[in-house]
């Protein structure tokens, strides 16, 4: 039995998009032989396995993934640090500063205190305990320069891009350092403040167009025009 | 009641999943029983009216007051009826010392709409002076013990409380707008006798005046308030689940079958004495 | 003692008070994700009734201690503002908001995933603005799309519309004049697709056979304004889709992506 809906099709929750042979895949439910959309997106499959795009949706912690977290309480021992999840993210100090680390609060918030941005992993998620982070590794840490900003989870895909396309074209047209947080958190560090704010324009851009096509082409166009008008273009 | 900090066990769970299937019950009752009902009525001296029904092991007592205040603005000639209800701590482990909760005041406002959208009491005939002064009537609910469906007991409670309420015979002044109280009684002028049927729907089957081991398992609940005449006067689904249409549709008839069976055995059948 | 007054909310040609036909429903218009601070958002006007519901979650649940262990804490605030109503309210929560507060909540409930999300909380803040009559169905449908908005998963939207009983006319969509001053009020919210009630309340005095009227009615109601909600949650995504449908084919592959 075939795919019910066109594909990249809008539906919204409740929307039946598969019969039979298909698998419930991301926001989708099963009932019966029956798959019906769970959030508003676009409508999709790969091989039996039929799917939602989400337009919109929360990061749930997956383990290995990069995410950019706020530093929101200081605890003996551990931070509490925000991940734009529906779970506070963990990080204690052994994963922190290692083993050794006295655990005073003072020691504590002298290297990482309530306010600080940090990049981080994710090294374990259960159903019954919050995530816990590491910043253990190289290029994990707290963030000292560079603008922070917030997308929908859901488009983070899209700001990579398919083999990294778009973040690739991002980085060099802005001569910007960007790092991406599965969380949807993204990091923009550039040596001069329009480029950091080009930067931001385009991915913020990217974000409103996800779901239509043809967008690698026109965030280079917007990114062109916008050096342009700003006399940009030299760097 | 919603979010008891009882938790059931898995087993009893089961227990009452397979027993149904064979249209059983853990107390050894049918679908469409009740629990066995003991009323008392006339226990409280200082009260209008007073009554306490068992249904089970659930008691609630129900104590009626009568007496003078403004009518509502828009009702200037009627008197008022007030409901309210008390989930003392003595009843429950889970109930607790408070404001009402909203299962109080959920309960309080269905066993209300029951006896105000049946007419039970004719308030038209409650006026002392119009626009100034009227009878209110105070109908307060005493939950005392609870073993699930307070919605039936504190309803049925009510109603009897409000039909076996005396008050002193009055004349009304009509100069000064004073009342003059007489020796004999009256009763309260009562012209319905509204029932109400609580149902549970576990496992897409439908059991009347559920317990509460069966209250700690039930998907919803829907209660239906019926008049003596067979009318529908009040309708409340409650708890987060769902019912299909049909399901209403059985509800409502089992519902009137049910609320005549009440009203025969315990209010002559709704007919005034 | 004055002669009560006889409210015609019916005249001869079967029309009533506002000229609407026994199952005309009062203008409604929708607009999805109005806020920027919540997750989730939408606003209702249906008839004079002006309602904002906000969705805040899957976020941690506070206070901790009324967490669940396997599920998420759904909880739903019914309010009114104090310029909603004629005369002005007392902000403070009124026994109707307590009540309308837990049956809004139970009705939408049965459609949220709530396993997916142990241990966290997820809120839904109606604030009434105007009220006409209908509120709390208006709320209901208004907050199902906030909770689409926000991208918590859901199995449908829930949709409500109230039936009652008018001159013993059984008609859809109560005004507020016709709610005070008719015979019955029966509001009703279903899940579309399964045709399954999560609200069910009546007051006033049916028959049996008007009953069975008045549900079908407020059903057939509930499946016009389901079309509307589809349409709501989809405006915002349509226009830009719309200007893609122009673009060449080739750029298709490259944002098919996975």
């Amino acid at each position: 039995m075939p795919f019910l809906v066109e594909r990249r099709q809008l539906v919204t929750p409740g929307d039946l998009i598969a019969e039979d042979d298909f698998n419930a895949g991301e926001n989708t439910y099963q009932e019966d032989k029956r798959i019906y959309a769970s959030r508003v997106g676009l409508a999709n499959f790969a091989g039996r396995n039929a799917y939602v795009v989400a337009v919109k949706g929360c990061y749930m912690p997956v383990v290995g993934d990069l995410v950019i977290g706020k530093v929101v309480e200081t605890r003996l021992g551990a931070w509490n640090v925000d991940i734009n999840a529906p779970y506070v993210g963990v990080l204690f100090t052994s994963e922190a500063f290692g083993r050794s680390f006295n655990s005073k609060r003072d020691e504590m918030t002298s290297m990482l205190d309530t306010g600080d941005l940090i990049v981080a992993k994710i090294i374990s998620f259960e159903r019954t305990r919050d995530p816990m982070l590491t910043i253990r590794e190289p290029g994990l840490g707290r963030i000292t320069r560079g603008h922070v900003i917030k997308i929908s989870p859901t488009k983070v895909p899209r700001l990579i891009g398919k083999k990294g396309s778009m973040i690739t074209l991002l980085k060099r047209e802005t001569s910007c350092q960007i790092m991406i947080g599965q969380n949807g958190y993204v990091l923009v560090s550039g040596a001069k403040p329009e480029l950091e704010a080009l930067a931001i324009l385009a991915i913020n851009t990217i974000e409103k167009n996800a779901h239509t096509t043809g967008l690698t082409d026109r965030i280079s166009e917007l990114i062109k025009n916008e050096k342009k008008e700003k006399g940009l273009d030299g760097t | 009641m919603s979010d008891s900090y009882g938790v059931i066990t898995k087993v009893k769970q089961k227990k009452i999943s397979e027993l149904l299937i064979q249209d059983k019950r853990l107390d050894g009752r049918g679908l469409e029983d009740y629990r066995d009902i003991k009323v008392e009525t006339g226990l409280i001296e200082r009260a209008a009216g007073s009554a306490r029904v068992s249904l089970g092991k659930t008691k609630v007592m129900v104590g009626v007051k009568v007496e003078t205040g403004a009518p509502f603005p828009d009702t200037p000639e009627e008197g008022v009826l007030t409901v309210n209800v008390e989930l003392v701590p003595l009843a429950s482990p889970t109930f607790e010392p408070g404001a009402p909760n909203e299962d109080s005041i959920e309960l309080a406002r269905v066993v209300d709409r029951g006896i105000r959208e049946s007419k039970a009491i004719d308030t038209k005939n409650l006026c002392i002076i119009p626009k100034k002064k009227v009878f209110v009537v105070f109908v307060d609910i005493y939950v005392l013990d609870h073993d699930g469906n307070l919605f039936d007991s504190s309803a049925l409670a009510s109603i009897l409380a409000l039909a076996t309420s005396k008050m002193k015979d009055y004349t009304v002044d009509e100069e000064t707008g004073e009342l003059e109280y007489k020796s004999n009684e009256i009763s309260l002028p009562i012209q319905n006798y509204p029932i109400e049927v609580t149902m549970a729907k576990i496992d897409d089957k439908l059991l009347v005046d559920p317990s509460l081991d069966e209250e700690d398992v039930i998907d919803a609940q829907i209660t239906i308030a019926i008049g003596k005449n067979d009318e529908i006067c009040a309708i409340q689904k409650s708890r987060p689940g769902a019912f299909t249409v049909d399901e209403i549709s059985q509800a409502v008839t089992l519902a009137t079958k049910k609320a005549k069976e009440l009203r025969e055995r315990f209010l002559n059948g709704g007919k005034d004495e | 003692m004055e002669p009560e007054k006889k409210y015609e909310l019916i005249n001869e040609q079967g029309l009533r008070l506002d000229n609407r036909k026994f199952d005309d429903l009062r203008p409604i218009k929708i607009d999805v994700g109005v806020l920027e601070r919540a997750n989730g958002s939408a606003y209702i006007e249906w008839g004079k009734n002006k309602i904002l519901v906000a969705v805040y979650g899957p976020r941690d649940a506070h206070p901790r201690h009324l967490a669940l262990e396997d599920r998420t804490l759904f909880r739903c605030r019914y309010h009114m503002a104090p310029f909603s109503t004629e005369e002005r309210k007392n902000p403070a929560p009124s026994r109707r908001e307590v009540e309308l507060s837990k049956v809004i909540r139970e009705s939408l409930e049965p459609v949220v995933f709530t396993e997916l999300y142990p241990r966290t909380g997820i809120d839904v803040f109606i604030e009434v603005l105007e009220s006409e009559g209908g509120t709390r169905c208006a709320s209901i449908t208004a907050a199902s799309l906030a909770l689409a908005d926000a991208g918590i998963p859901i199995r449908d939207m829930v949709v409500a519309c109230a039936a009652g009983k008018v001159n013993g006319q059984v008609v859809l969509d109560l005004s507020d004049i016709e709610d005070q001053k008719g015979d019955a009020d029966l509001p009703v919210a279903i899940i579309p697709r399964t045709g399954e009630v999560t609200l069910l309340q009546m007051d006033g005095n049916l028959t049996r056979e008007e009953f069975d009227k008045a549900l079908n009615l407020a059903i057939e109601g509930c499946k016009k304004i389901y079309a509307m909600q589809k349409e709501a949650l989809k405006k915002k995504y349509v226009e830009a889709k719309e200007d893609v449908e122009a673009e060449a084919e080739e750029a298709a592959g490259e944002a098919d992506k996975e």
